[in-house]
């Protein structure tokens, strides 16, 4: 009797799987004509050509905002790179002209490959100088240097 | 002479079909997995920019397999360890000869069987061939000198012999339903009707036997659920110690078994060639009608029909392939003697109880 039930639920998982593969080619084929069904028939988004739309507040690569007249923002308070939990920010502090403003970054680089991408430097910023909203996922180098962003890089 | 180059064709063109069903199905193993899994499936390679569903696959990875380094292990027997997966493709690759594609057909006043070689003992050409691919996986194992190798050969061996055993008592059945071991005369037996509707397929007059035989083929064709031999990621099988072109021999048999598999169990027990109700002249309904058709057509349907029941059977192995999980090896042995083996059995003692009857 128990070998009875098995055989019938090794036919059972047979058919789910041609289930599968009955219906998704049923959608592959009527998009492949050009018909808009439903549903296409595999959830595989195909990535370099299609991307799937980031999140309002996913954190991606840094980014420098700047003031009206160009320049960053940051005054180089050294906040983010006190929290940094991964110690990847380095800033140089140099005496801004402007007695406003007091100090610029000289310096500002981040070491994406030590980055954690955890988003506390946004959190602290005081001058929200400093933002993860480019969209930008792939960071890849061939060196460890090439990961060493600059300002250049980050505005 | 005509004759030797009628020959010399007919083993050309089904080593060719045979061949380039291989990696078609290679092809095929990838894109149904991916759509039984609600995935797309390899679908880059392109040429010139075209990518036709990914169908230059199998071509890409046959170079990869030319360029990878044939690594033999320096503690390896170097003859037999190349002669393993030679032994294994070959005793494979020969059993296509048997196959009945179609029926004879007579051009400029030849009759050319539709088969490369009509052997009269075909069915058991094909299982000696067959049981003769063991070697191929012992001397692989063996010869690796590798100890882990050496278990998965002889797990290998244990299984392909177990399984055989259940392969040939459900084919007893077979070889006492029809009047030949002839393959082609079997076919031919199935063409009438039974009850004057029923095509008399092997389905009909052996079903248990067919249970039997298919399950036994499959635990033959080493694959998911009966991977053991193998287990390509997880257990250490025989062929550990291959590389590049050899190992490639080793993935091409398995996939060879796979169609030679379908086209036993097509010509066993689904009619080889036959399309129901198609005699030589055309069809003859059960229901009275009669449509002629040219002799030329009747042959390309026969052939087509040979086809499209092949290429059903290999897409079931590998839908089967991706639905079930791996037995154990107990499990394997267990299933194998205590379930086919007496199945075997009661399946012969029915059909002479029905043969007597």
């Amino acid at each position: 009797m128990k070998s009875l039930t098995v055989a019938v639920e090794i036919i059972k998982g047979g058919l789910i799987t041609a289930r599968h593969f009955v219906v998704n080619m049923w959608f592959h084929t009527w998009r492949f004509l050009g018909v808009r069904t439903k549903r296409p028939g595999a959830v595989t988004i195909q990535y370099p050509e299609v991307r799937r739309d980031l999140a309002p507040r996913h954190r991606s690569l840094h980014r420098l905002v700047l003031r009206p007249d160009g320049k960053p923002r940051c005054v180089a308070c050294m906040l983010c790179v006190t929290v940094c939990p991964s110690e990847c920010i380095f800033v140089e502090a140099a005496e801004d002209p402007d007695p406003e403003i007091q100090k610029y970054p000289a310096r500002f680089t981040i070491d994406l490959s030590r980055c954690c991408f955890c988003g506390f430097c946004v959190e602290a910023c005081p001058e929200d100088a400093i933002r993860m909203d480019t969209g930008k996922l792939e960071v890849a180098g061939r060196t460890r240097a090439d990961l060493e962003y600059p300002v250049e890089k980050l505005v | 002479m005509v004759d030797v180059l009628i020959v010399l064709a007919k083993i050309v063109l089904a080593l060719t079909w045979f061949l380039l069903l291989t990696l078609l199905l290679t092809w095929v193993e990838r894109k149904e997995s991916a759509v039984v899994q609600d995935r797309i499936g390899a679908n880059r390679a392109a040429v010139f920019g075209r990518r036709l569903f990914g169908l230059f696959q199998p071509f890409a990875d046959a170079i990869k397999m030319l360029f990878k380094e044939d690594f033999t292990p320096p503690f390896a027997d170097r003859v037999l360890h190349t002669l393993a997966p030679f032994l294994s493709f070959f005793f494979v690759a020969i059993t296509i000869a048997a196959v009945p594609f179609g029926d004879v057909i007579a051009i400029g006043g030849k009759r050319i069987p539709l088969q490369v070689a009509d052997v009269s003992a075909g069915l058991l050409f094909i299982l000696a061939m067959l049981s003769l691919a063991v070697y191929g996986i012992l001397l692989s194992g063996w010869a690796s000198r590798n100890r882990l190798s050496l278990l998965g050969g002889l797990r290998g061996g244990a299984q392909l012999i177990s399984y055989e055993l259940a392969l040939g008592l459900s084919l007893v059945g077979i070889v006492m339903v029809y009047p030949s071991l002839r393959l082609s005369e079997i076919v031919h037996f199935q063409g009438p009707n039974l009850f004057g509707f029923l095509p008399r397929w092997g389905i009909v007059l052996q079903p248990l036997g067919f249970v039997v035989f298919f399950v036994a083929v499959l635990a033959e064709t080493k694959r998911v659920p009966f991977d053991l031999p193998e287990g390509e990621s997880e257990i250490v099988g025989f062929f550990t110690e291959y590389s590049g072109l050899k190992w490639g021999m080793f993935m091409m048999t398995d996939f060879m078994e796979v169609i030679v598999a379908s086209c036993l169990l097509t010509t066993l027990y689904f009619g080889g060639w036959q399309v129901p109700w198609l005699g030589a002249e055309g069809f003859q309904f059960p229901w009275g009608g009669t449509w002629l058709l040219p002799k030329w057509l009747v042959t390309v349907l026969q052939v087509g029909a040979f086809n499209v029941k092949v290429a059903f059977f290999c897409w079931l192995q590998v839908l089967l392939r991706w639905t079930y999980p791996r037995v154990r090896y107990d499990q394997l042995m267990r299933f194998g003697w205590t379930w086919l083996v007496p199945l075997g059995v009661v399946n012969i003692l029915l059909t002479a109880l029905v043969l007597v009857l």
